[in-house]
């Protein structure tokens, strides 16, 4: 530890061998420099091309040996460690930040090209090739997943109401176990669920309807909404539910009329996020729900076009000429992006405006 | 309501049964759904299992035959997910939980719970138009230079569509909810011990080491399973990005690749009919058992851990 003390007047005992504290900013700037610079002279020599995402992962990697050479050297192997083991941690983030810029940026800059008018009032019927637009699917989308909601909702709720007001014993730890065990069933098995159930109740081989793939989405939106409500009806304090039946009020109106209303906010946040959730699954309703060009209004029969199913369908059935087929597929991907940031945001909001004030 | 005999139990009204009858019915159902899940898919999967195996896609030896490569490519794929995307998770956790500056780290954590709101087709839709085509010189690369590890085996494919890719993917869709967990694990690590830790002279990094990882680990290990039951049951990323083969290898960078069970569905179900259909519902059956099995230890590991902990 005093190898680097010198003989330069005072020394505080306490802050040497330690890297100053600009240092390991300058290192990680000074590394991006040079990977950066190394990355263009190879693109200016013709030998590929100039990447920021893989500068900015290099560079933080050589960043990454650089501060633990620096601080071994003058801090000594615990302190170097421990500021390797920080740049890891800071690299880990950064790693998991290039996808998700990556994906939005293509996904916004090749979404723009069709985010027209056209696109949002028309369907695919009768279109080959430019022009048509996801109407239909839209319009599928909201009204699968609107059903599903309206079943996912009620059950979900007096679940949570049950475990938290009434279940003790077996069967509460049962559901508690199950549901947990739910949110990990795949969404494609769902999907097959709702198909097997369907085709041996109507003994029809070849079902596909809407309201099969709204069973479906409510098989995952379940047990999202048993948990979220569940969390907030605890957080109702029992001194509420007590000042209630000490005014002789019986337990189920203490639920309806105290309970609920306390937790309303955050259960709405925790209904919208599951929608969020479940309004991007593709691989259920491409099983049950099918896929079509035409508008379809009817949730009980015929096949009903979603927005997810139609971003899969325009990439994987284009016609001759792919073009059109892709832009529809990332204007649709975008179009999902905003519906799911949106429900997100709306979330959110609810949960900060209309939470209870608890006191204090 | 007044009655001429005082009870000291509460009465039960008609409309408070009704009530907890509902709840207790709503309650019933999702375990009933659980159930109707289970008989349907076995319902439907009969016949795939008693058929000519002559009938199904690729006329296999036998059902099994069929199964075995789609199973594998599953497992595998799954498996390289978790192998790249836990040591992130677990890093991007530690930089929430105890790095970050308490201002920012709320707002680092919604950029990673970002990541979990994008649906699993524009993921698939980013894999195989954006990264597909990225990572397809560093597979050349590989190939050429590592052509004699076994993972590696020539020849490359041409077009990036692999199991790598779908496995980097994969990865990626499967961070937030790895880190999502770890991070409420870390941020329970009891604060006592941590500052014994730094009261002794441990630097941050030995602190971590001493007090938080030992605290978190069966969070981590049920962190990674719900993570791997994600990436069993991922779909949409498999049936865009790969270019299937019913084969089992090992090898990353081939354009012969084993399908997964998920994705294999997704291509062959809107054009089966027949025993096919049958078959596909047999897969997802299997599917459905492994997901099962691997969420519930997950599960039994969490609840175990908070009967246990000595964070409250």
């Amino acid at each position: 530890m005093t190898a680097t003390t010198t003989t330069t007047g005072i020394v505080n005992s306490l802050t040497t061998g330690r890297l100053p504290k600009w240092a390991p900013w300058l290192t990680l700037v000074a590394s991006w420099v040079i990977v950066g610079a190394i990355n263009g002279f190879m693109a200016a020599a013709g030998n590929g091309e100039f990447n920021i995402a893989v500068v900015l992962v290099l560079g933080t990697v050589l960043f990454d040996v650089a501060i633990f050479v620096l601080a071994y050297l003058v801090e000594g192997v615990r302190q170097a460690k421990d500021r390797l083991v920080t740049s890891l941690v800071a690299t880990a983030f950064i790693v998991a930040l290039v996808p998700l810029v990556s994906l939005l940026f293509t996904v916004v800059s090749n979404g723009l090209a069709r985010f027209d008018p056209l696109f949002f009032s028309s369907s695919m019927r009768n279109v080959v090739g430019d022009g048509g637009g996801a109407l239909h699917a839209i319009m599928g989308t909201l009204l699968i997943t609107g059903a599903a909601t309206l079943i996912s909702v009620p059950v979900g709720l007096l679940t949570a109401i049950y475990l938290v007001e009434y279940g003790r014993g077996p069967l509460a730890r049962a559901i508690t176990f199950f549901v947990d065990v739910m949110t990990g069933i795949p969404s494609i098995v769902a999907g097959l669920f709702a198909f097997a159930f369907f085709a041996l109740v109507l003994q029809d081989p070849g079902i596909r309807f809407g309201l099969g793939g709204s069973v479906a989405l409510s098989l995952l939106m379940i047990p999202v909404v048993v948990r979220s409500s569940e969390e907030m009806l605890k957080l109702v304090p029992n001194e509420l539910r007590e000042a209630s039946y000490a005014l002789g009020v019986p337990k189920w109106l203490t639920i309806l009329k105290i309970v609920i209303p306390t937790s309303i906010a955050g259960i709405t946040t925790g209904v919208t996020l599951a929608i969020a959730r479940v309004i991007g699954e593709t691989a259920p309703l491409l099983i049950i729900s099918g896929f079509t060009a035409s508008m379809n209004y009817d949730l009980l029969k015929d096949r009903m076009m979603s927005l997810p199913v139609f971003v899969y369908t325009q990439y994987a059935n284009p016609g001759s000429d792919v073009q059109p087929y892709l832009e529809r597929a990332w204007t649709g991907a975008l179009t999902l992006i905003l519906i799911v940031m949106l429900l997100n945001l709306i979330a959110r909001l609810v949960a900060r405006i209309f939470s209870p004030k608890l006191g204090r | 309501m007044t009655t001429a005999t005082p009870s000291p139990r509460a009465k039960s009204r008609l409309a408070d049964r009704i009530f907890s009858g509902t709840t207790v019915f709503a309650g019933s159902l999702i375990l009933a759904a659980l159930a109707a899940v289970a008989v349907f898919l076995i319902a439907q999967s009969i016949p795939a299992l008693v058929a000519d195996p002559a009938e199904l896609k690729g006329s296999p030896s036998s059902f099994w035959a069929y199964v075995a490569p789609l199973a594998f490519g599953t497992v595998w794929a799954a498996f390289l997910a978790l192998l790249m995307a836990l040591p992130v998770s677990i890093g991007i956790a530690l930089f929430i939980s105890h790095y970050a500056p308490r201002r920012v780290a709320q707002g680092l954590g919604y950029i990673i719970d970002l990541l979990a709101a994008v649906p699993s087709v524009v993921f698939g839709l980013w894999g195989i138009k954006i990264l597909a085509p990225a990572v397809t010189p560093l597979y050349d690369w590989l190939v050429n230079n590592l052509g004699w590890f076994p993972l590696f085996a020539p020849p490359v494919s041409g077009t990036g569509r692999t199991i790598l890719t779908v496995a980097i993917v994969l990865a990626v869709m499967i961070i937030p909810i790895i880190t999502a967990v770890t991070r409420e694990v870390f941020l329970q690590t009891p604060r006592l011990h941590e500052e014994a830790a730094l009261a002794l002279g441990a630097t941050r990094w030995e602190m971590i080491q001493v007090a938080v990882l030992p605290f978190g680990r069966p969070g981590m290990i049920s962190a990674a399973m719900l993570g791997l039951g994600r990436a069993l049951g991922e779909t949409m990323v498999v049936a865009m990005v790969l270019s299937p083969a019913a084969l089992i290898t090992f090898v990353l960078t081939s354009s012969q690749n084993p399908s997964t069970i998920a994705g294999n569905i997704a291509l062959n179900f809107p054009e089966a009919h027949g025993v096919g259909v049958n078959a596909l519902v047999a897969t997802g059956l299997i599917l459905f058992a492994i997901t099962l099995v691997i969420n519930s230890i997950a599960r039994v590991v969490i609840n175990r851990r908070k009967a246990f902990s000595g964070a409250n």
